[in-house]
């Protein structure tokens, strides 16, 4: 095995390599400064453990009875935060609430008053537990809890600081919705408590003024039992104001402030009820409705007397939270959270692309219905500008690559293991915390994972499978070499030591992280040269943090793969664990870079979590962070979802699952829908030589009918060929995957992908008439006997799109270098349709033959397209005209069917 | 082949088979490459009427009456009213005060005459209880009446005031009318055309319509009455009957008789044909421009030019079931001008143009429309089989098939009508279509659709224009 523990014990010791000299190194005046975030910017390398295998929600509460206690997670799923203490650590997240929520007596006010406080928002890291958290605190209201207050928070937990930081704002502002929502409900929970407790001191308070007046009656004015009664009385007189001052407060709730929220939240459901919040707080009229939902216990409410004593506070049991909020609200907040935890599933790199992604999508409003399905998340980014409540705006939205890096430098600066601080809101103070705070502690943690960089080079550069690598990645630490030792401070050294609690030597932190971003290097397409090899490391570092160049890697890296197995097994060996993590790890990592799950380990979470219960000093090792790192969130969801995406694993079952179509009517498409069919695509694409011809067909506009016996086999193919269909609506309204009836003309104008059934009954004679009289509009492709009847294609951009030789074998690879080529088609077509001089005379002499001349030579010459591929580029432009003119949904009379009079041929495998 | 055979001379093209022609799916000439389907009507739509430049009406069978916009497909107005469907429709023009104003009057079987306004969707008039439902309307623009001819023949003015009528025709009614000069009206009654002549009596809002002339040379029932310009008219009859009269002294010019060559057929295959040959001479209806005649035949097509009183070209078999109706296309305005010219000033002369630019558009039963173009013969020495029309300039002929008048034509006269392309859309019998020209062409038909054949190239263009109007307007994306 390369990479012994002997050799990783002798690194070690060897006093974070400051004594190792590099011969393969570079005098320092021939290095070009690293790039000053070093190579942790690398998204996969997190040199931190978790305990858990993906982020997750954590609601706690600062008990009055048993101090700080989780209440519930979200995903509720035991699996996911594992063996991590969420009592600790709820001890840590309780312990940092700087609201300043206090309910009492005021000096020189005769009621107590209730301070609505801000929530308070902080970050907070555990190295320990190799946690961190975005932590919302928040207050609620409780008669019975002492002074009225229930302290709560919510914590958004991951392994990835980084995440964190970066994902700030947008935490802040999806949790800020989640609070206001439990919050409001809570006013409404407590002013009904108010309420009933009103009833009772006035119940209690007419008893006992009957009592007293009996005595007074009996025994006199100035009995002892009189002026007991008296001043019990006079007790519960003032408990009665003082309560009602504060229903009065509850009620006096500025409720302004919390109306964009409300309406925020109102978009799912009813926004009518939700509305009305602010009335039945003010108790003005209250809503019948919401009167009826709360039950016959309320109108039944039958007032009891209140006891002088109250019962002793441990004695009490506390309202749950759903108890402490009305339950509609309850029920909203945990949607939102569940929203919140799905917007933020994945790792960094995953979220920032999905962000670029959406950035970049919106831009192109007028062409991304194309190709592009539209999903709720940005459905709702469009509400959220829309209502002008707390929006993302463009600074919070992906910056551009430079940007990121500098910004993820500042933010990274901003939070330190064990630190945590508060913050604000505004992006200003945020900027000019983080430059105070510019903590040595953050470069400590930075340097101590590059001081120790050398020593995992050693083990390296040992490495005979990795021979390409070697001498770029030495370039590269030698760099990081010297300058993590110029950083280094001993201060800092201190600090960190301070935090890992002395269980564990500082030297054993080895970020390995840095070992697997150099072998993925060397395949990213950016880095042909690699000689340069600090110009390379800069520019891994950028590209790491570029999500667009991310795609690309990950789709050329596949060859690459077993390399990088190999390496990670290698490193392994300085991790010290028995041979079966060895092999999770290593698919583990394996699973980023080609971002596909080996078929041994496919959801198995619970085998994940056999890797890391080891003991502390193994939890801290980074490569075990990193492998759980890697498999938080996405990848482990991509594992149960595409459970078959690789065509090796693929066996041809067609007739065992009946409806394969992941495109149900009625539901929207989304791109996991889409990425799924990729590999049926990839499938089809192998298997069919005339597969380009029948893309074409799509491309172009002409409707393409699989016809077939077997719904399965349709169903099948319906569904590979989905991803090819322009404009394919939110809802796939554009596919018919399944149709046992005759066609008619207005159906082709609706439909451009069918799947027909084949039927020998004289239904199937009627549609086999169909098929012959609208023979000019469609294509066949015939599922039974492997026929296509199409018109012939002899264009180059097809081939791209569907190469049967292609080396690419997994199914979402597949989808995304399909997606690429349709978004340069797209790309194209727009600009195509917004020359002017291509459309339209330029000057009034010209005739619109010289125009149509220009055009045919611009689609020759300036994209290369014969005809075939300009008929592709034609029929989008006539799309993007069209949903330019009349917007995407709305249509002026009914659509319009474009076609071309082209004859047909026959095409067999 | 198609085989028109003149006389009996050919003999046995019993054995011929009715073949369908096929066009391919290349048709570089065809220029409707985009089309739209406008679905509104719950019945067969049988009438189509161009309002004006952009809007058209239709009306069938469920009663309903829809004004569409052509350039967009956009439903306009929902004319409902009608019980029942719809018999006769007619557009009906009147000067406004900024521009012509359209009307629309529709007739129904309920025996109602309405007149809408396809601006607001008003019904602006209405008369019921007629004696009987109206079988066709014909506006005279010039004297600003309108005439319904249904079992008998009313005249109306545009308040609806019935003028004045004729008596009860034959059960058949009246199944066609046409405008002849000096007020004169030729009315197709069942085997007759009947002339009548509207006068207006000493106060002027009343007209007096009396009968002048009955026309009988058609031995069977009139399908199609067309005015070909000023000086003459044309009728054509259920077994193939063509005569061509003056307008002002009703003679017939022409007659055309096209046969077929039913006395030559083996017995069994006379009890085949039997049943449909009948309807396959009857002409179902004809179309002019200039000197030409086009006559839609059963499901043959025959192109006849009057001044040189020959016949021009023809397909036997056009279509694969019933020609509904044809429509001659002068390509080029230029070419229509000089025709309208020549005829007005009677002085035609013949030799000054070619038929090489005449198109024509069919429609069928058979769900499709067809476009022909009237093209030279590739080889003057394959006449075919030049004339199997037989040609009597006056009178009664002899029916005797058999007996043929041959009167070949002249070779290079002889032209064929090509198929350029078809448009396949509707999966039932075409009933009507109206041309916008370059707007496009409209056809209705069995199958409750309406379809807007469209120009592609000519679309794309106007919404390019559009695009960029559209973007000036917004100032960029």
């Amino acid at each position: 095995m390369i990479g012994s523990p002997d050799l990783v014990a002798f690194t070690k010791d060897d006093a974070f390599g400051q004594t190792y000299v590099d011969p393969w190194s570079i005098p320092e005046e021939f290095s070009v400064p690293l790039y000053m975030h070093d190579g942790n910017a690398n998204p996969w390398s997190k040199a931190n453990c978790a305990k858990f295998s993906k982020d997750f929600i954590l609601i706690s509460e600062f008990s009055e009875q048993v101090g700080p206690q989780p209440l519930l997670t979200i995903p509720d799923d035991p699996e996911i935060f594992g063996t991590f203490d969420l009592n600790y650590f709820s001890l840590r997240i309780m312990s940092v609430d700087y609201q300043a929520s206090f309910v009492g007596h005021l000096p020189g006010c005769g009621y107590p008053k209730i301070n609505f406080v801000e929530d308070s928002k902080v970050v907070l890291g555990d190295s320990k537990e190799g946690a961190f958290a975005y932590v919302h605190h928040l207050t609620l209201y409780d008669l019975e809890a002492r002074g009225f207050v229930r302290p709560f928070c919510m914590a958004y937990i991951s392994s990835d600081e980084k995440k964190i930081m970066q994902q700030l704002q947008e935490l802040s502002s999806e949790f800020s919705k989640a609070s206001e929502s439990l919050k409001a409900g809570n006013r409404k929970a407590f002013a009904d408590e108010l309420e009933k407790k009103l009833k009772d001191l006035e119940y209690t308070r007419a008893v006992l003024h009957k009592e007293a007046e009996r005595q007074k009656m009996n025994d006199g004015c100035y009995s002892t039992q009189a002026i007991e009664k008296a001043n019990e009385l006079a007790n519960v007189e003032k408990s009665f104001y003082e309560h009602k001052d504060l229903l009065k407060q509850v009620t006096s709730y500025p409720n302004r402030r919390t109306r964009s929220f409300d309406f925020l939240l109102s978009e799912s459901d009813t926004p009518a009820d939700l509305m009305d919040v602010d009335k039945i707080l003010d108790r003005v009229s209250p809503d019948p409705g919401m009167e009826n939902r709360r039950g016959e216990c309320k109108l039944s409410y039958t007032p009891q007397l209140i006891k002088a004593k109250p019962a002793k506070c441990f004695d009490k049991r506390l309202k749950t939270l759903e108890e402490l909020c009305d339950i509609y609200f309850f029920h909203q907040t945990m949607d939102q959270l569940r929203l919140i935890e799905d917007i933020f599933r994945g790792d960094l790199c995953y979220i920032y692309n999905r962000q670029i992604d959406e950035f970049l999508l919106k831009k192109q409003k007028t062409s991304n219905f194309l190709f592009e399905e539209k999903d709720d998340w940005q459905k709702e980014e469009v509400a959220k500008e829309f209502c002008g409540g707390n929006q993302i705006s463009d600074n919070t939205l992906p910056p551009s690559i430079s940007d990121l890096s500098c910004k993820l430098q500042t933010l990274e600066t901003c939070v330190s293991s064990e630190e945590s601080l508060v913050i604000n809101r505004e992006p200003e103070t945020e900027e000019g915390i983080q430059d105070t705070e510019s903590s040595p502690c953050d470069l400590t943690q930075e340097n101590s994972d590059e001081s120790t960089c050398a020593e995992i080079k050693g083990n390296l550069s040992s490495a005979d499978s990795a021979e390409t690598n070697k001498d770029q990645f030495d370039v590269q630490t030698c760099v990081v070499e010297s300058k993590s030792f110029t950083n280094l401070q001993p201060p800092c050294l201190e600090l960190q030591i301070c935090r890992t609690d002395g269980e564990k030597p500082f030297d054993e932190i080895s970020p390995v992280d840095f070992v697997v971003a150099a072998p993925t290097r060397p395949s990213h397409p950016g880095n042909a040269s690699l000689e340069d090899g600090v110009d390379a490391v800069n520019k891994e570092i950028l590209s790491a943090q570029d999500p667009d160049s991310n795609y690309g890697s990950i789709y050329e890296i596949e060859p690459f793969a077993h390399g990088d197995a190999s390496c990670c097994l290698r490193q392994e060996g300085l991790l010290d664990i028995d041979p079966l993590p060895h092999t999770a790890s290593g698919s583990c990592v394996e699973n980023v870079v080609k971002q596909e799950p080996p078929s041994c380990l496919q959801g198995d979470p619970g085998r994940l979590m056999n890797f890391t219960p080891n003991g502390g000093t193994l939890l801290e090792s980074p490569a075990a962070g990193l492998s759980l790192d890697l498999n938080t969130d996405e990848v482990s969801r991509r594992n149960a979802d595409d459970a078959s995406d690789t065509i090796s694993c693929f066996s041809v079952s067609t007739s065992s699952d009946r409806a394969p179509s992941p495109f149900p009517h009625g539901g929207p498409v989304t791109v996991k829908q889409k990425r799924k069919a990729g590999l049926s695509a990839l499938k089809f694409v192998r298997q069919y030589p005339f597969a380009q011809q029948a893309i074409f067909s799509l491309l172009s506009g002409r409707t393409l009918v699989v016809l077939g016996v077997d719904e399965a086999t349709v169903r099948k193919l319906v569904n590979a060929l989905t991803i090819f269909v322009p404009n394919l609506g939110k809802y796939g309204e554009r596919v018919q995957p399944w149709l046992t009836t005759s066609f008619q003309l207005a159906d082709l104008l609706n439909w451009k992908l069918i799947g027909l059934q084949r039927m020998s009954s004289p239904t199937g004679s009627s549609m086999l008439h169909s098929l012959n009289r609208y023979s000019r509009y469609i294509s066949v492709l015939d599922a039974d006997h492997k026929t296509l009847r199409c018109p012939p294609y002899r264009g180059s951009l097809v081939a791209r799109l569907a190469d049967h030789r292609t080396q690419i074998k997994c199914g979402c690879t597949y989808y995304t270098h399909v997606q690429s080529v349709l978004t340069e088609l797209t790309s194209k077509a727009f600009l195509y349709t917004f020359c002017y001089h291509l459309h339209l005379p330029i000057s009034p002499t010209e005739d619109p033959n010289t125009v149509a001349l220009r055009r045919a030579d611009f689609l020759h010459h300036h994209f290369g397209y014969g005809k075939e591929d300009s008929r592709i580029v034609q029929f989008l432009s006539e799309l993007i005209k069209d949903s330019y003119l009349h917007g995407p949904d709305k249509e002026v009379g009914p659509p319009v069917f474009c076609f071309n009079y082209v004859s047909s041929l026959t095409f067999r495998i | 082949m198609l085989r028109w055979i003149l006389g009996g001379r050919e003999t046995q093209g019993a054995v011929e088979k009715n073949t369908v022609l096929v066009i391919g799916d290349e048709q570089p000439k065809n220029v409707y490459t985009e089309l739209q389907v406008l679905k509104g009507h719950f019945d067969i739509v049988r009438f189509l009427v161009q309002i004006d430049n952009f809007r058209f009406a239709s009306g069938g069978d469920d009663g309903l009456v829809l004004v569409w916009n052509v350039e967009t497909g956009e439903r306009l107005q929902e004319l409902r009213g009608h019980s029942q469907q719809i018999t006769a429709m007619a557009a009906y023009s009147r000067p406004g005060r900024w521009a012509p104003h359209t009307d629309l009057l529709t007739a129904s079987s309920d025996r109602t005459l309405s007149m809408w306004d396809p601006d607001t969707g008003n019904r602006v008039q209405t008369v019921s209880d007629l004696q009987s439902s109206v079988k066709c309307l014909l506006v005279l623009g010039q004297l600003s009446l309108w005439i319904s001819g249904g079992n008998e023949m009313c005249v109306w003015n545009r308040n609806f005031d019935l003028l004045c009528r004729t008596d009860h025709h034959s059960d058949a009614g009246i199944a066609a009318m046409v405008e002849l000069p000096k007020n004169c009206i030729a009315a197709a009654v069942d085997k007759e055309i009947v002339i009548y002549r509207l006068s207006s009596v000493a106060n002027e809002a009343d007209m007096v319509v009396t009968e002048v002339r009955r026309l009988t040379d058609h031995r069977d029932s009139i399908r199609a009455l067309i005015t070909i310009n000023d000086q003459l008219f044309a009728s054509g009859s259920h077994i193939g009957e063509l005569i061509v009269w003056h307008s002002l002294d009703w003679t017939p010019q022409v007659f055309e008789c096209i046969l077929w060559d039913h006395p030559h057929v083996s017995p069994q295959e006379e009890i085949k044909l039997g049943g449909q040959k009948q309807s396959e001479m009857s002409i179902h209806h004809m179309a002019s421009v200039g000197e030409f005649i086009a006559a839609a035949v059963g499901s043959g097509l025959y192109i006849y030019n009057i001044l040189t009183r020959s016949v021009v070209a023809y397909r036997k078999t056009a279509h694969d079931s019933n020609i509904r109706q044809i429509l001659l296309l002068p390509d080029g305005t230029f070419a229509k001008t000089t025709y309208g010219q020549n005829i007005a000033s009677g002085t035609v002369k013949l030799g000054s143009f070619s038929h090489s630019f005449l198109q024509l558009m069919s429609c069928s039963e058979d769900g499709s429309v067809r476009i022909w173009e009237l093209q030279d013969l590739p080889l003057p020495a394959e006449p075919a089989s030049a004339g199997f029309f037989g040609m009597w300039s006056f009178g009664r002929t002899s029916k005797q098939a058999s007996q043929p008048v041959k009167k070949v034509q002249e070779a290079p006269a002889l032209c064929t009508l090509e198929l350029i392309g078809d448009l396949i859309g509707h999966s039932g019998a075409i009933q009507m279509f109206i041309n916008f020209t370059d707007r496009g062409l409209v056809s209705c038909s069995t199958d409750h659709l309406i379809i807007i054949w469209k120009n592609g190239e000519r679309e794309s263009r106007l919404r390019s224009s559009s695009l960029f109007h559209k973007l000036d307007q917004n100032g960029g994306l």
